[in-house]
């Protein structure tokens, strides 16, 4: 008898203890995922925080003029400021030129990284071709004011002879370039090796193939590379300073300095006056690089769909 | 003969050479540029903290840079880790597949796409005087503002690429953990993270990569003082800053300086990614 009490007792408690560490590793538990979600929110609060500041400080700037007018000089600026109005012109001039500017880097990248990308696909991983591969990842990692200044001794001093829009394209299409490389590599490497296999069979020419089957099945994916590089190029700074350098007016000279939105972002940040201009501008960039981003996102949705 | 195959092949070799042109070019110009420095200090320009540019005792080294650099991209990392690792965590494990996971990705990936100058201006107007209003420096400026900046700046490349390994974490493993009891918390911790741990080590050195070249945010946050930093809020220089600030007005030996500092920038990135690379290939 008094064995059994001692024994049913040991059992309650073994019971008590083992409810006990549950209840613990629980509550342990519940505690590791409200840390993982409270440090998830404030991970994405930047994002948040920065795309309010923009808005709020940068609305008021913005209306036709800040599209259809150039620059205003420092002076007039100091006016409206001192007046209390919001100041006077736009960035057309920063526009154009980055139209411009990565017009001409995607010209210069587009076919070149096409190629190359499709030069990979072909050749497998022999010696060669994997030597263009890691130099295609090693000018993927290259910090783009090093592309900046090499840029300057490729084109500035030797062509161009002073700052101009030629130069600055060239580093952008530099950084352009192994990003295109990629992207064509991997699209063309998710074709079904079938589509192109009968082809060749009827004796198709290969450019033929290339030009009539692989680009235009694997278009979107293509397309959707080129989007990407272009929307990471579209906001850089560093390389333009040391090879566009900025102007006031609109230019369309390869050979002349050119403006470019970031550009001008950047000369409104060291000029007090202008200080006003500097957010309706980002809002501008930004929405420029992210309305590129989900154009190529929903280019990719379509097709898999 | 020349047919259309051949000259289809011609066209592509051809086009694959260009990328060695570029690459070869550019450690070539970048060798020429730094001979100058070469010649006037050796090897002792890695090792020197002067930085002079008086005409007639020009002395320059690039210590104070490469510290600053190492310095806020370490900071960088080590601020990033904790936010991007349970965001990860967030994608990849704990509401994966679900509408919110998706939302917090697409709010990561946005962060990828904000130019480096609007996160320099960002943190000049908003970051900065919150750091003088918690008294923790008079200015704001310093090693911590730019490391906080970057650490902003690269947890879209840290999170991507872990919350991709977390997701290839087999099934099975996790489910032989649960069905031993194991709570959600010893999952993540006991088998996601041991088996997806070198991909999430490459992802950190990757970001790693990326901090260290970033030049705009981290010019207008440090300070530029040509000096090795010295506290956390001190004030300092990165290489990439300090080509971007003092190019304009460089000639002679000091434009050589500036460009022995690009090479430098281009090595470590080289060698960064590299290690990268190696990691990535061995995971697979």
């Amino acid at each position: 008898m008094a064995t059994a009490i001692t024994k049913t007792k040991k059992f309650k408690l073994k019971r008590k203890f083992l409810e006990k560490t549950e209840r613990k590793l629980l509550r342990k538990d519940k505690i590791f995922t409200a840390v993982i979600i409270t440090l998830s929110a404030i991970t994405i609060s930047p994002i948040v925080l920065i795309i309010y500041k923009l808005i709020s400080s940068g609305y008021r700037q913005i209306n036709i003029a800040f599209f259809t007018e150039t620059s205003p000089d420092t002076y007039e600026a100091m006016l409206a400021v001192n007046e209390g109005n919001i100041i006077p012109g736009g960035i057309l001039n920063g526009i154009t030129g980055t139209l411009f500017i990565v017009g001409m880097a995607a010209l210069f990248a587009i076919p070149i990284g096409l190629l190359v990308g499709i030069f990979l696909y072909e050749n497998g991983t022999k010696g060669y071709t994997n030597l263009i591969r890691n130099l295609t990842d090693i000018m993927q990692g290259i910090p783009s004011i090093v592309l900046g200044l090499i840029a300057y001794f490729w084109v500035v001093k030797p062509i161009t002879s002073g700052f101009s829009a030629l130069a600055a394209s060239v580093a952008l299409a530099i950084m352009m370039l192994p990003l295109i490389i990629r992207s064509t590599e991997e699209t063309l490497k998710m074709i079904p090796i079938s589509i192109k296999e009968a082809g060749l069979a009827l004796g198709v020419p290969y450019y033929k193939i290339l030009f009539k089957v692989l680009i235009p099945t694997g278009l979107s994916g293509l397309l959707t590379g080129i989007l990407l590089s272009i929307s990471r190029i579209v906001g850089e700074t560093a390389p333009l300073m040391l090879t566009a350098l900025g102007s006031m007016k609109v230019n369309f000279d390869i050979d002349k300095p050119t403006s470019a939105v970031p550009l001008l972002i950047w000369e409104f940040y060291n000029d007090p006056n202008m200080v006003d201009l500097i957010w309706s501008s980002s809002l501008f960039l930004m929405i420029f690089v992210l309305g590129l981003n989900l154009l190529s996102k929903r280019i990719l949705a379509n097709r898999s769909k | 003969m020349l047919n259309s195959e051949k000259i289809t092949k011609i066209v592509l070799y051809l086009a694959s050479f260009i990328i060695i042109l570029i690459t070869g070019g550019m450690v070539l110009t970048l060798i020429s540029g730094t001979l100058p420095v070469f010649k006037e200090f050796g090897f002792g320009f890695i090792f020197s903290s002067d930085w002079d540019p008086t005409q007639g005792k020009e002395k320059y080294g690039a210590l104070p840079f490469i510290a600053g650099t190492l310095i806020t991209s370490i900071m960088a990392i080590i601020i990033a880790f904790p936010f991007a690792f349970s965001t990860s965590i967030f994608i990849g494990e704990l509401y994966r597949g679900t509408k919110v996971a998706n939302f917090v990705g697409i709010m990561v990936d946005m962060l990828a796409g904000i130019p480096s100058i609007v996160y320099g201006l960002w943190g000049f107007y908003v970051l900065r005087p919150l750091i003088v209003d918690l008294g923790l420096s008079s200015q704001g400026y310093g090693i911590f503002t730019a490391g906080l900046i970057l650490a902003i700046m690269i947890i879209p490349y840290a999170t991507s690429i872990t919350t991709e390994i977390i997701k290839m974490v087999p099934n099975e493993l996790k489910e032989a953990a649960y069905s031993l009891g194991s709570t959600r918390k010893d999952v993540i911790l006991k088998v996601i993270v041991p088996n997806a741990k070198s991909g999430i080590f490459t992802s950190y050195i990757l970001a790693f990569g990326r901090a260290v070249g970033e030049t705009m945010a981290v010019t207008m946050l440090i300070g530029n003082t040509n000096i090795i930093p010295t506290s956390l809020f001190g004030t300092g220089n990165t290489m990439a800053s300090v080509i971007a600030n003092q190019f304009g007005e460089a000639d002679g030996l000091k434009l050589s300086a500036l460009i022995t500092i690009a090479l430098l920038l281009f090595v470590i990135t080289g060698i960064v990614n590299w290690i990268g690379k190696i990691i990535i290939k061995n995971l697979n």
